[in-house]
């Protein structure tokens, strides 16, 4: 026994032997299977064969929580990264007044639960012209809008609940990247009369790219799996002309609220597929993927 | 000491939303299905149990996603202990959000683990649990002996090829609700009217004369849309059981609608129906004078829209005409109580149920704790129970309810559709996509209504 563990041969494997049984047990056997699934109608017990993914491609609605799901993924993106980059580098700067400060009040909407946090978004932007939001731009002379009713509005208030809650987790990402940079090269910069714009451009963002492509990786797939606030934001996994549906909102409601399994399942590879081709392009586009050569 | 003012702030923070978890009102979910749904209090997730003494006693789980049910059925089971000494059963209850019973229903039974012995199925999603492989026991033994009394149509609509699943509660006659006090004020007589086109004067005249909206257009719910349509004859399926939205009656329902909503006087309204918590106090406030509802929306009224108490009046929906012999109205909504077939005491679950929702005490009950309309009718002509002055439901109509109940009995339709597997789904389209394109973004209705026509069939090749 002794000599076993001992072995160098064996170690390793029994080292990595937790991870591999996590990674086959609740990974590659739900993959497998849901393959599986995704060929058969599951409440009639039959094979299929491809007629779950032909009738995808013909699928309205499934097109729509396609391209609602990109259109967040790419909206947090496009919002998700720059800002609490730049808002990091601030809160690392020496000329920050209190930066323990800021940090828990941009940290603390993560705390928060969504349902809790969607909930109260839903009644804000509520369509009577008592809502918060209607009386603020009642303030303005503007009309009451009807927030969830619109695919604009929604995809608004949808952005406007993902900033408010992943800012300050990205902050944090990002200034623990920030400081991992050694302070001299920001010294000598500065000595060369770098200003802090330049310094930002030419130290920060080049040394933070390991960080920036973790969090690109993790927001796309965040992104494109979204479905708790859309949920809470309209009660439910129903919205007007399906403006708030998601991909794993329909497979949701297939799988579970319709009883199709199998072509839940279907949906449920498509995204596989769709997050793993645009994760692979990404880090391919990155350079993530090459070996490195230090 | 900053730190640890900080550290209570953050537990504060995480306790008082911790809390607001806890608290989260469970609300109807998708406030589009054709059925009964509730709001807030009423279906907050709450979990009951009998107390029960005696030895042999036998437990039975219970699902609902409306509360009011649960004391309802307590307060039933109590009385068949009473009377089975030896068939003693203790209810425990677990009650949940709408969508989340539904689905985790279909999931027990899909899996084969975890159902309760009885559960309430809400109208709209019922279909859906009467295809494929049945987890539902059949009923048509233990409803028997009380079938001759009972609205056959409330019976049909839980059932397949002849055999009853689900047992129900009530027959959700659609009524007008009138709020009296504002109509006379502005000079309209309820009273009057008869047809659609005197409803629609009728409104176009309040609205001129106040200013308010006289009735909403309905975006997720098709009460009134399901009431017009089968006065016309219409349906959502074929007589074949084909899919077929985009038929012409339906697209001149909606046309009439449409012209309705065009006057000004009728107008959607949060939340897309009556029966939600968005436009309750819309109804309250006298934004809205009118309502086209099921019977059951009493319980809303009562619970929901208190100021508007004594000046309400229940009468009978309009017809398109009076001269043609069409359907008075048609029920609405509705929840039934199925047994699951695997269930141990599944017999005695059977009959247990039966007693609570259709004995004779159990339809008085039905009246007195919920406010509903009992399936069985004999009942209705019991005025020492329909005109009790302490009832509640009695003190805040201006009318006795039953009175209008009674007009209509003879003439209370169906719609294919209710039983079809194809329903929820149709229901979910029309609730999302089809109201909302026509009555809120303005699309042609032949153009929605093919588009829905579209969807679904690709739903169902």
């Amino acid at each position: 026994m002794k000599k076993f563990f001992y072995s160098k041969k064996a170690a390793p494997y029994v080292f990595v032997c937790p991870f591999v049984l996590t990674v086959i047990l609740f990974w590659m056997m739900p993959i497998a299977n849901g393959v599986l699934l995704s060929f058969q109608d599951v409440l009639k017990e039959q094979w299929v064969g491809f007629d779950n993914y032909a009738r995808l491609i013909t699928d309205t609605i499934f097109l729509k929580a396609l391209g609602n799901s990109f259109k967040y993924m790419v909206g947090t993106l496009l919002l998700l990264i720059p800002f609490p980059m730049l808002f990091a580098s601030l809160l690392n700067s020496k000329q920050m007044k209190y930066p323990g400060f800021f940090k828990s009040v941009y940290f603390l909407p993560a705390l928060t639960s969504v349902v809790v946090a969607g909930t109260i978004f839903r009644l804000m932007l509520g369509e009577s012209s008592l809502s918060l939001f209607n009386q603020v731009i009642g303030f303005f002379g503007i009309a009451p809008i009807k927030w969830l009713k619109r695919a604009g509005t929604t995809y608004f208030s949808l952005m406007m609940l993902a900033c408010w809650r992943w800012t300050g987790v990205n902050i944090l990402y990002f200034l623990s990247g920030l400081q991992s940079i050694p302070t001299e090269l920001f010294e000598a910069a500065a000595i060369d009369g770098a200003s802090k714009w330049q310094q930002f451009r030419k130290i920060s963002i080049p040394l933070l790219k390991p960080t920036t492509v973790y969090v690109l990786t993790i927001s796309i797939y965040a992104g494109l799996s979204m479905f708790l606030e859309s949920n809470m934001l309209f009660k439910g996994n129903n919205s007007p002309n399906n403006i708030g549906l998601t991909i794993v909102g329909y497979l949701y409601r297939q799988g579970v609220e319709k009883r199709a399994l199998g072509y839940a399942c279907a949906v449920g590879i498509i995204l596989l597929v769709v997050v793993m081709a645009v994760n692979l392009v990404q880090l391919k586009a990155t350079g993530a993927l090459k070996e490195r050569r230090d | 000491m900053k730190k640890r003012i900080a550290a209570v702030v953050l537990s504060l923070a995480m306790a008082v939303t911790a809390l607001a978890g806890c608290g989260k009102s469970g609300d109807a979910g998708n406030a589009g299905n054709a059925g009964e749904q509730t709001t807030g209090a009423a279906a907050q997730a709450g979990k009951k149990s009998m107390e029960v003494e005696g030895d042999d006693v036998t437990t039975l789980i219970v699902w609902t996603f409306i509360e009011l049910h649960q004391d309802f059925y307590v307060s039933m089971a109590d009385k068949w202990n009473e009377e089975h000494p030896d068939q003693k059963v203790k209810l425990v209850l677990s009650n949940m959000q709408y969508d989340d019973m539904h689905n985790k229903l279909s999931l027990a039974l899909e899996s084969g683990e975890g159902a309760p012995d009885i559960v309430d199925i809400e109208l709209g999603k019922f279909p859906a649990f009467m295809t494929g492989k049945m987890g539902l026991m059949e009923l048509n033994d233990t409803v028997a002996p009380y079938q001759d009394n009972i609205v056959q149509s409330r019976l049909d609509i839980y059932s397949k090829d002849g055999k009853i699943y689900g047992l129900p509660t009530h027959v959700g006659t659609t009524v007008a609700f009138y709020n009296e006090k504002l109509l006379s004020e502005a000079g309209v007589d309820y009273t009057t009217i008869k047809t659609w086109d005197q409803f629609k004067e009728a409104g176009v005249k309040y609205y001129e004369a106040t200013g308010k909206y006289f009735a909403c257009v309905e975006t997720s719910a098709q009460w009134m849309i399901n009431l017009m349509l089968a006065q016309k004859g219409g349906d959502y399926v074929n007589a074949d059981g084909k899919l077929n939205v985009n038929n012409d009656v339906m697209a001149e329902v909606l046309e009439y609608i449409k012209g309705m909503q065009e006057t000004g006087a009728f107008a959607t309204v949060p939340g897309g129906q009556p029966d939600n918590e968005e436009a309750y106090p819309f109804y309250n406030s006298g934004e809205y004078a009118v309502q086209i509802m099921p019977f059951w929306q009493t319980s809303r009224y009562v619970n929901y829209m208190s100021d508007t108490r004594g000046q309400v009046a229940i009468a009978p929906v309009p017809v398109w005409s009076e001269a043609d012999g069409e359907l008075a109205t048609i029920g609405g909504g509705g929840t039934g109580t199925a047994i699951v077939a695997s269930g141990e005491n599944a017999e005695l679950a059977a009959e247990v149920m039966a007693y609570i929702k259709l004995s004779e005490e159990a339809n008085k009950e039905v009246w007195n704790v919920l406010g509903f309309d009992p399936v069985n009718t004999a009942v209705w002509t019991d005025t020492a129970l329909t005109q009790n002055p302490d009832n509640q439901f009695v003190q805040y109509f201006t009318n006795y309810p039953f009175d209008t109940l009674l007009e209509v009995e003879d003439g209370i339709g169906s719609l294919m559709a209710f039983t079809d597997e194809k329903c929820p789904s149709i229901n979910n389209e029309f609730c999302n996509v089809t109201l909302n394109s026509i009555f809120e973004d303005g699309m042609d209705i032949r153009e929605a209504l093919d588009q829905s026509q579209k969807t679904l069939e690709n739903e169902f090749r």
